[in-house]
C-alpha cells in the first residue's frame, strides 16, 4: 500500500460509496476486532467479497488489522472519518454559527 | 464487560522523530491537544495529563511501561481517581512505523473495562490524531476543543 493512497481521501469517500461496505464498517464498529469468518456470519455477501470489501477499507485506513495468535482481527478505524468531519461537515457548521452570532449581536444593537 | 481494544491509525507527512517528540514534548502537547503530557519517559516512572485551564488540572495519570525512541510508547492510562488503583487502568500502546516518506501512528488501545473511559477515547483518539496530523504537516493544530 503506497503512502500516497492512504493520504488520499478519494479513497475514503470510494471506500464509503458503498453500503456493503459501509454494513462490514458498521459491524465492525458494533463489534471491534472482528476475523473474517465473524464477518461473514449473518450477511448476504460472499467469503471472497467480503474479504475484497475489507482490502478497499484497509487501503482507505478505515479498517486496520491485527495478528492475534494465528487470527487476523479486524479494528475500525475512525480516524479519516474524523478528518472528513473536520474538513467538510464541522467548517459548514461553524460559518453557519458565526452567522447567527453575527445576527444576534446586529439586532441587539438595534 | 469485558475489555475492550480500540485500533486507531493515521498517516503523517513527517519523521518519526518529529512525532514521538510531538507525543511526550508537554509544550507540543499543549499546542495540539490542549493537554500536557508531563513524565520523565523512563520505563517504571509515572505520567500524568495535564488541563491547560490555567490550574494544572490532572486529567488522566499512568505508569511508562516501555519506551522505544521515535518507535514505540507504552502506558497505563488511568482517571486520578484511580491513581492508587492500576488494575482500572487501560493500556495504550503507541507504535511508529515509516512508510515511504510518511509515518504510519498506531494507538492501540486495550484493556478497557470502564464504559465511560471507553466513551472518552472513542470521542478523543479521532480528535487527537486529527489535530496532531494537522499540527505536523501544517504547523496550524485543529480547533477541534473550541
Amino acid at each position: 500500500m503506497a503512502a500516497t493512497d492512504v493520504k488520499d481521501v478519494d479513497a475514503v469517500f470510494k471506500a464509503l460509496a458503498d453500503p456493503n461496505r459501509r454494513e462490514l464498517l458498521d459491524r465492525l464498529f458494533a463489534k471491534n476486532g472482528q476475523t473474517l469468518n465473524e464477518l461473514c456470519q449473518g450477511i448476504d455477501m460472499a467469503r471472497q467479497s467480503v474479504s475484497q470489501h475489507l482490502d478497499v477499507l484497509e487501503a482507505a485506513n478505515l479498517i486496520s488489522t491485527q495478528w492475534h495468535g494465528r487470527e487476523k482481527l479486524h479494528y475500525v478505524n475512525p480516524v479519516p472519518i474524523h478528518e472528513i468531519y473536520e474538513r467538510w461537515i464541522r467548517k459548514y457548521e461553524q460559518q453557519r454559527l458565526t452567522a447567527l452570532h453575527d445576527f444576534k449581536t446586529k439586532i441587539e444593537r438595534k | 464487560m469485558s475489555a475492550e481494544k480500540f485500533v486507531y491509525v493515521t498517516y503523517i507527512a513527517a519523521t518519526p522523530r518529529q512525532v514521538f517528540k510531538a507525543l511526550i514534548d508537554g509544550e507540543l502537547t499543549r499546542q495540539y491537544w490542549k493537554h500536557t503530557n508531563e513524565s520523565s519517559w523512563k520505563p517504571g516512572s509515572k505520567w500524568k495529563h495535564v488541563a491547560d485551564d490555567g490550574n494544572g488540572t490532572v486529567k488522566l495519570v499512568g505508569q511508562v511501561i516501555e519506551v522505544i525512541p521515535n518507535r514505540r510508547l507504552v502506558l497505563t492510562w488511568g482517571d486520578l481517581s484511580d491513581e492508587n488503583n492500576p488494575e482500572a487502568h487501560s493500556r495504550v500502546a503507541i507504535d511508529i512505523e515509516p512508510v515511504g516518506d510518511m509515518v504510519r501512528l498506531t494507538v492501540t488501545h486495550d484493556e478497557l473495562r470502564d464504559p465511560d473511559m471507553l466513551k472518552k477515547i472513542s470521542n478523543g483518539w479521532p480528535r487527537v490524531l486529527s489535530s496532531l496530523k494537522s499540527f505536523l504537516e501544517t504547523g496550524k493544530a485543529l480547533d477541534t476543543w473550541a
